[in-house]
């Protein structure tokens, strides 16, 4: 696996940092975290740490279309309300059990991908950034109209999901460990994914996509497989969501949850995966800290995004990349 | 529906459509001319519409609040150009998007810290208010009238600077290939900062004209910026032409839509599933839109960079 995923990473080759250093030591930290967390305010640092996962998820996702394959989704958003509204809906209806919700989760979110993917690929660059806006948009729109199921109000989720009858997701801890086990998953599987023959016509197909084209490859195909797999995860992230805070609303969907989404991959370092989890990791727990500071966060975080986006090329693991070379000399 | 409706919510849809030019129109030129996504011309309508609040307040006459808000809505646009938007123009759309949502993020907090959250009103002035006879039976305010006039007159005028001047020749170029443009000795960064600024004070401007119909609050940019890229997607970015076409468009879909998806769903369907569905429907029907134009033309109804 480890093999698999040094020899063919790009980022691996870049440098030691990015390689997998970095990620062995996020992953430790995220299974280490409960056992510290015990001595503190358990169940805010768990709560928030689950959150910082679930996203991280959803990054993982948007970072395998943008830095690996330059399809900038605008709409990643909505593949999360899709799959926390399949929990939403189908918990309405009595029915609970992950074995039907997650697979209901998944499917919901891929099938969007892939009907929204035929049109969208057709398009290039910033009109590819608008249509998948429009589609996210659309999908945000349904929800706020959705009467049945709570409309703008959204609709809380009265009981977790539960897995083949048992309860696992019922405890903040169990939750929390599902998620890591998710995150976990997601993470391997988009290295498997970027390393596989696969992969490589993908990242092909985003350096020069007539060149791959010339070869014999039909690279929309590969896009939009990628597509369909990237708003799957997200949807499994969205699962995850409404699980974590027992309740689903439009708000999920929005377009600037897309962006704050954008925003993580961006911050992380797009193209290294771990990148985005440690984005996502910055994004809400900066978030989170300001947020305690002062009323006003807002006007402090706004500034701090110009600056890393003036400033900090490649995000923060390009920053530390930097750093570390600029210590070697 | 009744043709009374029918010709109101039309004038409705146009003057949606008007608003949404003004905004687009600086939009299209910034994004085509200079290639910068910049999602913080939302919060620049909204600020034009908070300047004229504030300057209202302190000379207590809507017009000198209006030339002193434009100013200022373009003073703080090359402010804002000067300090971070001139070193991301060489960078990735992923790198503007950041930047431009961190000032929208600021300035929406901003106005809420100097104005508070609660929303404001324009006095709109007086001689404007009130409506008119239009036809016997069919009142319309005034004031929609004049933001009608006032777009189109903005309209003609850009089609004359965009289309009949040296300077307008040059953005135009610019926005089919800005670096051969530059290489041919046009200072393009004066270009992109005067088409930056004229386009910031357009944005002020709509808003400024909204703000006696529409409460000013924070946030009231978010939604428009959608629209307004919806708007400049669907004409093609860079272009002038397309920009106004698509922007009334949208304006009479949206508004129309709005009012009339519920009766004519109704005429094959039950009146409650209509009821449901409707409002759904009719808030989803720009979006459709773009996406079927762009299905079909991927680069949008008249594409400036499509060199044929």
């Amino acid at each position: 696996m480890a093999d698999v995923a040094l020899s063919s990473s790009s980022a691996a080759r870049r440098s030691l940092l990015a390689g997998n250093v970095l990620p062995i030591l996020l992953f430790v930290a995220f299974a280490l975290l409960p056992l510290f967390a015990a001595f503190s305010a358990e169940a805010y640092l768990l709560s928030l740490v689950t959150r910082v996962m679930i996203f991280a998820i959803a990054a993982l996702s948007l970072d395998l279309l943008i830095g690996y394959g330059a399809l900038i989704s605008f709409g990643h958003a909505a593949f999360i309300g899709l799959g926390a509204y399949a929990v939403g809906i189908l918990g309405a209806h009595e029915i609970h059990d992950a074995l039907i919700s997650l697979p209901a989760a998944l499917a919901a979110s891929a099938l969007f991908a892939f009907a929204t993917g035929i049109v969208c690929l057709r398009t290039k660059g910033v009109y590819f950034i608008m249509i998948t806006l429009a589609f996210g948009q659309m999908v945000f729109f349904i929800a706020t109209s959705l009467a049945p199921y709570g409309g703008d109000d959204g609709l809380t989720i009265r009981l977790r999901s539960t897995l083949a009858g048992f309860s696992v997701f019922a405890s903040d801890r169990a939750l929390y460990y599902v998620c890591f086990a998710c995150l976990l998953g997601a993470y391997l599987l988009c290295r498997v994914l970027i390393a596989s023959r696969f992969g490589r016509v993908y990242r092909g197909a985003r350096e020069n996509a007539l060149r791959m084209g010339t070869i014999g490859f039909e690279v929309y195909r590969y896009q939009l497989i990628m597509y369909v797999i990237g708003g799957a995860i997200a949807g499994l992230a969205g699962f995850l969501l409404s699980n974590a805070t027992d309740f689903v609303s439009p708000a999920y969907m929005a377009w600037q949850r897309s962006g704050d989404l954008l925003i993580m991959v961006i911050l992380g370092g797009m193209g290294t995966l771990h990148g985005a989890i440690i984005g996502a990791a910055a994004f809400l727990l900066t978030e989170e800290w300001l947020s305690g500071l002062t009323e006003h966060w807002k006007v402090i975080f706004g500034p701090l995004l110009v600056l890393v986006a003036v400033f900090a090329r490649g995000g923060l693991i390009g920053v530390g990349t930097r750093l570390r070379g600029m210590l070697r000399g | 529906m009744s043709t009374t409706l029918l010709i109101v919510q039309t004038l409705n849809g146009l003057q949606l459509g008007v608003l949404l030019f003004l905004i687009a129109a600086g939009l299209t030129l910034v994004f085509g001319v200079m290639d910068f996504i910049n999602l913080a011309h939302g919060v620049q309508y909204m600020l034009g519409a908070y300047l004229a609040v504030m300057f209202y307040g302190l000379t207590g006459n809507f017009f000198f609040a209006l030339i002193l808000a434009l100013g200022a809505a373009l003073a703080f646009g090359l402010i804002l150009e000067f300090a971070v938007f001139r070193h991301l123009y060489d960078r990735d759309h992923l790198d503007q998007v950041i930047a431009t949502f961190g000032i929208i993020i600021f300035l929406n907090q901003g106005v809420k810290l100097l104005w508070g959250a609660s929303p404001l009103s324009l006095p709109m002035p007086e001689i404007f208010s009130g409506s008119i006879v239009l036809m016997p039976g069919i009142l319309y305010p005034v004031w929609r009238l004049v933001i009608i006039g006032s777009g189109l007159v903005v309209a003609l005028i850009l089609y004359l600077l965009v289309g009949h001047t040296r300077a307008g020749m040059l953005v135009r170029a610019g926005a089919t290939n800005a670096p051969m443009v530059s290489a041919l000795g046009v200072n393009i960064r004066r270009l992109f900062m005067i088409v930056f600024g004229f386009g910031t004070m357009l944005a002020g401007f709509a808003g400024i004209m909204i703000a006696p119909i529409l409460s000013v609050e924070p946030g009231m940019g978010d939604t428009i910026l959608i629209l307004a890229f919806v708007v400049i997607v669907i004409g093609g970015i860079g272009s002038i032409r397309g920009a106004f076409l698509a922007a009334l468009i949208i304006g009479l879909v949206d508004t129309l839509g709005r009012s009339f998806a519920v009766d004519i769903l109704r005429l094959f369907m039950a009146p409650s599933p209509a009821r449901t569905v409707g409002p759904a429907i009719a808030s989803m029907l720009i979006y459709l839109l773009m996406a079927v134009v762009l299905y079909l033309r991927p680069a949008g109804l008249f594409p400036a960079k499509g060199r044929a």
